[in-house]
């Protein structure tokens, strides 16, 4: 397959995430979302890096899940934490600091 | 290289199938259950491009260990709820043609590209190339992923404790 096939099939999913996140009202389901959008990302770093003959794909790549593992268990932390104080998980009923 | 074509076609389905059942289902645990199945296809996604490593680290962090935090905090919320949780979404239309809008504009870049040329010839061994360059001229952010990985432990635990 051409790289143009990897790179749309890497859109897709993240404008289906950039829908999960706009249109959840939950704060898992906000996080599910960026799931997907940031592995998107990774299959267009392993695309770019493959078709480029570039290891540096692969390593960047490598990172990312790293570093969004990291973020996942933060995020879950603070809903976790969220949840215990105001008993809802629902991003929109989180209005603390508005104006 | 003839049967990456088809496997190709089929790991999309899976995985657009997946995804669409990640952000549409009501039931929260039915949703991340669509997103452990959509992770796994991209590490097929990732053989495909030959890199069998990233498959295997996909499938340990990803569909291993993010699926298992989500489905603890989920079943955490549950039990203090007393509920299944149920989630609606709001806004439909306006997240459909914002995410339409975005991946119109990432395709009419992608129609401009040039045919793009078959593929060059690769590392024989992509494990140890890999494995070389983090020690190598990836040391530094290496070690810094290290680092970041230990804060975000401590946060994690100190967000989660509970008091006395």
């Amino acid at each position: 397959m051409p790289l143009g096939a990897y790179l749309t099939l890497a859109a897709l999913v993240f404008a289906i995430g950039l829908f999960g996140v706009l249109t959840r009202r939950n704060a898992v389901g906000i996080l599910l979302g960026i799931e997907l959008m940031l592995n998107a990302v990774n299959i267009n770093l392993v695309a770019f890096g493959r078709f480029h003959a570039d290891l540096g794909g692969t390593i960047f790549s490598l990172f990312t899940i790293s570093i969004t593992v990291a973020e996942v268990a933060v995020g879950l932390a603070i809903v976790i934490v969220i949840f215990r104080v105001r008993r809802t998980i629902e991003a929109d009923h989180l209005d603390l600091l508005r104006g | 290289m003839t049967a990456e074509a088809p496997a190709f076609v089929a790991v999309a389905v899976v995985l657009l199938a997946a995804s669409l059942g990640v952000v549409l289902t009501p039931n929260l645990f039915h949703a991340v259950l669509y997103l452990a199945v959509a992770l796994v296809a991209t590490g097929v996604v990732f053989l495909l491009l030959d890199a069998p490593f990233l498959f295997g680290v996909q499938l340990l962090l990803y569909a291993g260990g993010v699926v298992t935090i989500v489905v603890f905090a989920i079943m955490l919320t549950e039990r203090l709820v007393g509920a299944s949780i149920r989630q609606a979404s709001r806004y439909l239309v306006n997240g459909a043609l914002l995410s339409v809008a975005v991946f119109v504009g990432v395709v009419s870049f992608l129609v401009q590209m040039p045919a793009s040329a078959p593929r060059p010839a690769w590392a024989a061994d992509l494990t140890a190339a890999v494995g070389r360059a983090l020690v190598g001229p990836f040391a530094v952010p290496f070690e810094l992923l290290g680092v970041l990985l230990v804060i975000a432990l401590l946060g994690a635990l100190y967000f989660a404790r509970t008091e006395g």
